[in-house]
């Protein structure tokens, strides 16, 4: 077996400092998954194809699987398991929720953070901005709909409007 | 139930929705123990090979390395279907397509395990390889397995409804055409991964990402050779399914052998390469269609053909095969039907079952056949559908019993809503709309292997705090299987979903659940919770009255509450309701379970096709095609479903929008594709060269749901996971045809098969691309069954002889 010497850094993740040490060659999925036991962030290629593993650098969304966690050093990292405060939902996790943008829920914890990064920069998304800013991510599950509905859920929300899903995302026509 | 439904068919959350969007769902390679090993396969580099030898010695000495097996160590064949045990965990003399495992290592670290893997010398001595099913009808030789019908045919079918070349003859009209659906594959976003831990009590238990814990555990207990009271097998929360995680498989046997060899668990983790390798997806199938027709459009009677490619192995492709001509009698009515079916061996990725299982090849073929059929009369295909859907409450040419059918209410939906009258060949140029309908089965009417036990079983507990837990072997493969059992069982007994807790898919507390494919969870598993539900009920309702004293049947439970009807305030807790049952009987606990009914079809064969309930769909697409690069976009599908009842509306919907998504990646893109002249070896095994829908490609999606309830449902609940794929990827290919007049008789319709066509039609040729033959294949004396309308009792009159032994004429 190959015995490397860890390497040890320090960063932020979920607003927490955190120290940890780990094989230099790992990259951030990994380190995330196996070292900080954070399992939120999932996997579905590990070549950077397919986006299920996104999470925010710094607030940037970035592929998990493509960044060296060593890269990582002294910046900031959001996963999905920071989302949730005080055992309350996010409201992009509250709109997910409701209309059903989660049915495996293997893709999720990716969109949610896709999603957020857009809400940041971008408070009123259009379709077509949402569409834009999530193309980056698959899903296999949805057709995607119900996240673009709960996407803008959750923005009308998060400007402070009442805002409630339509009769037809949830009954049909 | 007298009162009003509190759950049943409202748009509630999923009662895994918090885990789901938290990150909290562990799936099967979130799974960590302490001492854990990682496993490694090596895989084939040959398509077909003998295995002359295998060298292992300098891989077990690497440093980390624990164990390697070879496939000597395993030589118990299984498969799915009791008829095609034709699997090792690890190949033993032969090799059939590349990626057939060949070896596996587990070591302290996965690095180790891979670099183990790369020290294993494999001697192989190549065979000629067979690239697609017509190289197999052309070379029976080298055969790929010592079984099968012949050759390299696997299945051979002929099965005769009625004297349909008479049928046909007595048509106005006799149409022929030819098809080609190109394989595909389902590309869950979770790779596949499974967890073995051995204990020294002598018991294994497997954590595994798949649909069908019970014939996982079936397959450990044979190859193994262990007794199945010893085994437990976990389905995690699948991170997708489609049909992909049905089969027991390879990987799954290697760890729980190496578990058991090392004591120690051991995890496997397949890369996104290994998934293709896996596949099991839509068989590439070629099909031909000979049709007689009335004026009006009434079919007089059909002859189908159907060569689909297997792959390297059995898998479920004989029920896949007899599906390639099953259900194209469901939706219009076909007096008298001749299907004939063929399974090739190749040497590639075994296939099975997709979404919609076989089914959605042959109803691509029909439903274009059906829209060249109307425009050759001159009748709207809608209205020529109109006129001859298959009654409810019918029988058909080869006995399924049609229930409830909500097709013509499906089409009246989508055509008034997607303006299909002011569109149909009125739109300009390059833009096109066109229409196609779909019937899917809600679960199959017989088990996998033969059996006359329930298909589905719960087991209900009510716990004095007035929580109730709900057990059922069934598998949430994000279908939202877990959420129905809470639903039923909550409408039942008046409490909050919530309030449920749902322990599934684990062969050691749950009783059997066949698994989550065929359509056939919300059914099945429903009515077991139905009935489970309803036992509790009445067992609580005894003593409720009692003591309000009051009559049983002027009970109400609802707001987790039991009470007088009469007189709401008169009442108790749905806690008190449990305690006094428990205090008068002990624990309450209650079972349910669902057998389907007995089908009609006696004849053999009759196996796949009859379903408890079929579920219907009509689809119209718009397209817009650009004939100057052939590109085709979709903007729109409206999709109506006959759903029977929903049991959650939105996530029905979320089934709908989700196969419409699927769809649309076979119709316009999805191709499991090989490069056959370079040595089988697969042309894409990655995300970013098999080209699946993103978000700048799926379509706007507008959802109509019918409820037509069927009696044989939950609350009259049909299926919905897979019917709504079905008419996609016809309704764009005739709407191709709508925009540019051109057909293009072969998914997926992509940019140079429209520029072909588009080009040929300049030219003066036929507009289209497609198919030009299909192969002369020696099918077995066919197997006459009598249709109902001629007096048949379901049973074959000539018993069908194997495949004549002369060779195949030329
Ligand atoms: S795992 Fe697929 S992009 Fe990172
Ligand atoms: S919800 Fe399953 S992949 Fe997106």
């Amino acid at each position: 077996m190959t015995s490397e010497s860890k390497v040890k850094i320090a960063l932020a993740v979920n607003g927490e400092p955190t120290e940890i040490a780990f094989a230099p060659h790992k990259t951030l999925l990994e380190v995330l998954r196996e070292d900080l036991g954070l399992t939120g962030t999932k996997h579905g290629c590990e070549l950077g194809e397919c986006g299920t593993c996104t999470v925010l650098l710094d607030g940037t969304p970035v592929l998990s699987c493509l960044v060296l966690g060593l890269a990582c050093a002294g910046r900031t990292v959001r996963t999905v398991e920071g989302m949730a405060q005080g055992g309350k939902l996010h409201p992009l996790q509250d709109t997910f929720a409701d209309l059903g943008a989660a049915q495996c829920g293997y893709c999720t914890p990716a969109f949610l953070l896709a999603a957020e990064a857009l809400l940041a920069a971008n408070p009123k998304p259009t379709r077509e901005e949402i569409k834009d800013a999530l193309a980056g991510n698959l899903c296999r599950c949805t057709g995607y709909i119900k996240i673009y509905e709960a996407v803008e859920l959750a923005a009308a929300r998060m400007r402070g409007e009442k805002a409630e899903p339509t009769t037809e995302s949830l009954y049909g026509r | 139930m007298a009162d009003k439904r509190r759950v049943i068919g409202k748009a509630l959350r999923k009662v895994d929705a918090a885990a789901k969007v938290t990150g909290a769902t562990k799936f099967a390679d979130d799974l960590a123990f302490p001492r854990m090993l990682f496993c490694k396969l090596l895989r084939s580099t040959q398509p077909h090979a003998r295995i002359v030898s295998i060298d292992t010695s300098a891989a077990a000495k690497l440093d980390g390395v624990q164990a390697v097996l070879v496939g000597q160590d395993l030589p118990i064949p299984f498969g799915i279907l009791p008829v095609s045990q034709d699997e090792h965990a690890l190949c033993i003399d032969k090799a059939r397509f590349i990626g057939d495992p060949v070896a596996a290592v587990a070591a302290l670290t996965e690095e180790a395990a891979t670099a183990a893997t790369d020290l294993i010398r494999v001697d192989y001595e190549p065979l000629k390889s067979i690239a697609s099913a017509e190289e197999a009808v052309e070379h029976p030789e080298p055969r790929i397995h010592d079984y099968g019908d012949r050759g390299n045919f696997h299945k051979l079918i002929d099965l005769e409804f009625g004297d349909a070349n008479a049928g046909i003859a007595e048509g106005d009209m006799v149409r022929e055409d030819l098809f080609f659906f190109e394989g595909s594959t389902h590309l869950p976003m979770e790779q596949h991964a499974a967890v073995a831990m051995w204990s020294p009590d002598q018991k294994l238990t497997l954590w595994t990402s798949t649909q069908t814990p019970h014939y996982v555990h079936r397959a450990l207990a044979k190859v193994l050779e262990l007794p199945a009271a010893r085994i437990r097998v976990i389905a995690t929360p699948n991170g997708g399914g489609f049909g992909g995680k049905s089969d027991p498989f390879n990987h799954e046997i290697a760890v729980a052998k190496l578990a058991m060899i090392t004591g120690r668990p051991v995890k496997i983790t397949l890369t996104r390469e290994e998934v293709f390798y896996c596949h099991r997806g839509r068989h590439p199938t070629l099909m031909w269609v000979r049709t007689g027709v009335k004026k009006d459009g009434a079919i007089t009677g059909m002859h189908f053909r159907s060569l689909l490619d297997g792959g390297a192995y059995g898998s479920y492709g004989v029920a896949s095969t007899y599906y390639t001509g099953a259900l194209q009698t469901v939706t219009y009515h076909i007096p008298c039907y001749h299907f004939q079916g063929a399974r090739a061996f190749t040497n590639k990725a075994p296939c099975g079952p997709k979404r919609g299982h076989g089914t959605p090849q042959p109803r691509f073929a029909l439903e274009v056949h059906i829209d060249k059929i109307a425009e050759q009369l001159g009748i709207d295909p809608a209205e020529l559908r109109l006129k001859t859907l298959v009654p409810a409450n019918s029988l058909t040419a080869n006995y399924l019993r049609v229930g409830s059918m909500g097709l013509g209410k499906c089409i009246a939906k989508v055509v008034e809503g997607s303006g299909w009258k002011q569109k149909f060949r009125k739109l300009p140029r390059g833009r096109g709309v066109g229409l196609a309908c779909s019937s899917y089965i809600s679960g199959a009417g017989l088990p996998i292997y033969w059996n006359n036990m329930p298909h589905s079983g719960v087991q209900l507990k009510c716990d004095r705090g007035g929580g109730v837990t709900v057990f059922c072997g069934s598998t949430e493969i994000g279908q939202g299987s877990d959420s129905i059992l809470a639903y039923i069982v909550a409408e039942v007994l008046g409490i909050d979903p919530f309030d449920i807790a749902v322990v599934t898919g684990d062969t050691d507390l749950t009783p059997v659940d066949l698994g989550s494919y065929s359509s056939r969870v919300t059914l099945m598993s429903g009515n077991a919770a139905l009935q489970a539900a309803e036992r509790a009920r009445q067992i609580l309702a005894v003593h409720a009255a009692k003591k309000l004293e009051i009559p049983v049947d002027r009970l109400s439970f609802a707001e987790r509450r039991v009470y007088d009807a009469k007189d709401p305030k008169r009442g108790m807790s749905f806690a008190e309701a449990v305690q006094s049952a428990e205090a008068a009987e002990g624990t309450i606990g209650t079972v349910g379970s669902y057998t389907p009914p007995m089908s009609a079809g006696k004849y053999r064969g009759a196996g796949v096709g009859p379903s408890p309930a079929y579920s219907y769909s009509a689809c119209v697409a718009a397209v817009d095609v650009d004939p100057e690069t052939g590109i085709v976009r979709v903007p729109t599908i409206w999709i109506a479903h006959d759903v029977g009842r929903s049991i959650n509306s939105a996530a029905v919907i979320g089934q709908v929008e989700g196969s419409i998504y699927m769809g649309l990646g076979e119709a316009l893109m999805e191709e499991m594709a090989y490069r056959g002249n370079r040595n089988v070896v697969h042309k894409i095994p990655s995300l970013l060269e098999y080209k699946s829908p993103t978000t700048l490609e799926m379509c706007d999606v507008i959802t109509y749901l019918v409820e037509d309830p069927d009696p044989n449902g939950p609350f009259g609940a049909k299926e919905v996971g897979q019917g709504p794929l079905l008419p996609v990827m016809p309704a764009v290919a005739n709407a191709v045809y709508d925009a540019v007049g051109v057909r293009i008789d072969e998914v997926p319709i992509t940019p140079e098969k429209v520029l072909k066509a588009l080009r040929k039609k300049q030219k003066g040729e036929p507009g289209r691309h497609g198919p030009e033959s299909f192969p002369d294949i020696p099918w077995p004396e066919p197997m006459r069954v009598p249709t109902p309308w001629e007096g048949g009792d379901g049973k074959a009159v000539s018993p069908g002889r194997p495949a004549i032994t002369a060779e195949r004429p030329h």
